[in-house]
C-alpha cells in the first residue's frame, strides 16, 4: 500500500503540470524526500479549488495539519517498530501496531481522498463511465441509487470514520463499506472512492449539518481517479 | 438558557396530549408504546458562561443540536424497541441495540458533561471544592499535576471520537480511582463504575475554536471543570450520578 502511494508521486507530478503553484511546492517536497519515509503529498489542486462544496480553510487545515500529523506520527512509530524489531522485542512491536494502523491508515486514506476529489473545472462531479459505471449499475441499479446508499452509509457512521466504494478482489464486484477512525481499506478489498466522515472534514463549514456535506461532495468527486483504481 | 427551560415545560403538555390520543385509539398497545420520552436537559449556565475556554458558539451547537439529536434518536429507537417487544420481534430488538447504545450513550455522556463543567470564575471550578476527591487523587497519582498529566495523555491518546473519564470503581468495600477512555458515545455504566467527570473528545466539542489544536483544548478544560459536582459524585452513589437523567424524562 505504501509503495503504491509513493509511486503515485509520478502521477501527481503529471497532474501538477497544469497547476503552476502546486508544481513549485512539488519541487520542495521532492527535495525533502527521505528514502523509506512517508511524506505529505501535494494536493493536485489549490486549497480553494473545491469551493463551494468544501471551503479553502477546511482543505488547508485538513491537508497541512491533519494529514501532516498522520505522516509525522506514522514515521515516528515506524522508526520505533523498526527498533523493536531489531531488538526482537515482540511486546513492543505489538503495542505499536494500533499506532501504525491509525497513523499509517490516516496517511493512506487522506492520500487516496485528495486524489479522488477534483474541482468541477477539472472534471469533478462528472459521472463515471466504462467498466466502473457498469459495475455500479450492476450492484446498485443507477448512479443516483448508489449515491443514496453511500450517503446513508456515511450518515450511519457512529463517531469518526470513512465510507468507501470498494472492489472485492475475489469477485471483482463493488460494494459500499464503512471503516472506523483511520482503519484503511486493505486485504480483500480494494479502495475505489473514499469520503472522509470525520468532523474535521466538514465542521467549519457545515457544523452539525453533515448530511449537507455528504450531498455536496458529489459535485467534486473525481470519478476518473476512481476508474483508474478499478480493475 | 431560560428560553430552553421554558421550551421543555411548554412541550410536556403537548407530549402528554399526543400520548393520550394514542391511547384512545390503541388502548392495547398503549402501555408498551408509551416508553417515556427523554428530553434535553437545560444547561446549568448560559452558553457563553465557559468563555474564553469554550466558546458560546460551540456550547450552543453542542447542546441545542448535537445533544438534542442524541435525545431525538434515542426516543425514536426506544419507541421502535417498545413495538418490537410488544410483537416479540427479537431480531428487531437485537438490531436496535447499537442505535440505543450510541444515542443513549450520547444522552448520558452529554448530560453528565454539562453538569461537570462550570464558569472559570466560580468557586465550583476550583479543586478546593472537592476535598475528599482531591485527597484520593493525591493518594493515587501523587499530586494533582501528575493526575492532570495522566488524564491529558489519556485524552490525547484517543483514536477518533470518544471521551475521557475519571471514574470511581467500587468493588465490595474497596474503591479506587481510574482514568478511563471510551470510544464514540460508549457510556461509563459498568457495574460498580461511578463517572466523576468526563471530557468530550469529539471534534465537535472544540473544533470551531481550537481547530486541530486539541492539546490546547485539553489544557484549557481544567479551568472549567466543576469540582463541586465531581465531589458530589465521588462521595455519592452511582444512582445519584444518574438521577439527572430521570429528571429529564
Amino acid at each position: 500500500m505504501n509503495s503504491t502511494l509513493l509511486r503515485t508521486s509520478a502521477a501527481r507530478s503529471a497532474l501538477r503540470a497544469a497547476a503552476p503553484k502546486s508544481s513549485t511546492r512539488a519541487g520542495l517536497a521532492g527535495a525533502t524526500f527521505v528514502r523509506g519515509k512517508a511524506t505529505l503529498p501535494d494536493l493536485p489542486y489549490d486549497y480553494g479549488a473545491l469551493e463551494p462544496a468544501i471551503s479553502g480553510k477546511i482543505m488547508e487545515l485538513h491537508h497541512k495539519n491533519h494529514h501532516n500529523t498522520y505522516v509525522t506520527s506514522y514515521n515516528n512509530f515506524s522508526t520505533q517498530i523498526e527498533e523493536a524489531k531489531a531488538k526482537s522485542d515482540i511486546a513492543a512491536q505489538i503495542a505499536l501496531q494500533p499506532l501504525i494502523n491509525f497513523h499509517g491508515g490516516g496517511h493512506i486514506n487522506h492520500s487516496l481522498f485528495w486524489e479522488n476529489l477534483a474541482p468541477t473545472s477539472q472534471g469533478g462531479g462528472e459521472p463515471p463511465s466504462g467498466k466502473l459505471a457498469q459495475a455500479i449499475n450492476e450492484s446498485y441499479g443507477s448512479l443516483d441509487a448508489f449515491k443514496d446508499r453511500f450517503n446513508t452509509a456515511l450518515a450511519a457512521i457512529q463517531g469518526s470514520g470513512w465510507a468507501w466504494l470498494v472492489q472485492d478482489t475475489q469477485t471483482g464486484s463493488v460494494q459500499i463499506r464503512t471503516y472506523a477512525n483511520q482503519d484503511p481499506v486493505v486485504g480483500q478489498f480494494r479502495p475505489i472512492l473514499g469520503v472522509d466522515a470525520w468532523e474535521h472534514a466538514y465542521y467549519l463549514q457545515y457544523q452539525n449539518r453533515k448530511a449537507e456535506y455528504f450531498k455536496a461532495i458529489w459535485d467534486v468527486i473525481n470519478w476518473k481517479a476512481a476508474e483508474k483504481r478499478f480493475k | 438558557m431560560r428560553g430552553i427551560t421554558k421550551l421543555s415545560i411548554a412541550l410536556s403538555p403537548l407530549l402528554f396530549i399526543t400520548s393520550t390520543a394514542q391511547s384512545d385509539q390503541q388502548p392495547f398497545q398503549f402501555e408498551a408504546m408509551s416508553a417515556p420520552s427523554h428530553t434535553l436537559p437545560p444547561l446549568p449556565y448560559a452558553y457563553d458562561a465557559l468563555e474564553p475556554h469554550i466558546s458560546a458558539q460551540i456550547m450552543e451547537l453542542h447542546h441545542s443540536k448535537h445533544h438534542q439529536t442524541y435525545v431525538t434518536n434515542l426516543n425514536a429507537a426506544l419507541k421502535t424497541q417498545a413495538e418490537a417487544v410488544t410483537t416479540s420481534d427479537i431480531p428487531t430488538q437485537v438490531s436496535l441495540q447499537a442505535a440505543i447504545k450510541f444515542n443513549a450513550g450520547g444522552h448520558i455522556n452529554h448530560s453528565l458533561f454539562w453538569q461537570n463543567l462550570a464558569p472559570a470564575s466560580s468557586a465550583e471550578a476550583k479543586s478546593s471544592a472537592a476535598p475528599s476527591l482531591v485527597s484520593q487523587i493525591k493518594a493515587t497519582w501523587g499530586d494533582e499535576t501528575a493526575f492532570r498529566e495522566a488524564f491529558k495523555a489519556a485524552l490525547l491518546g484517543i483514536q477518533g471520537s470518544g471521551w475521557g473519564w475519571l471514574v470511581k470503581v467500587e468493588a465490595g468495600k474497596e474503591q479506587r480511582l481510574a482514568i478511563v477512555t471510551t470510544k464514540d458515545q460508549d457510556p461509563v455504566v459498568g457495574k460498580g463504575e461511578v463517572p466523576i467527570f468526563g471530557v468530550d473528545m469529539w471534534e465537535h466539542a472544540y473544533y470551531l475554536q481550537y481547530l486541530n489544536g486539541k492539546a490546547a483544548y485539553v489544557e484549557n478544560i481544567w479551568n472549567v471543570i466543576n469540582w463541586k459536582t465531581a465531589e458530589e459524585r465521588f462521595v455519592g452513589t452511582r444512582a445519584d450520578v444518574f438521577k439527572t437523567l430521570k429528571a429529564s424524562i
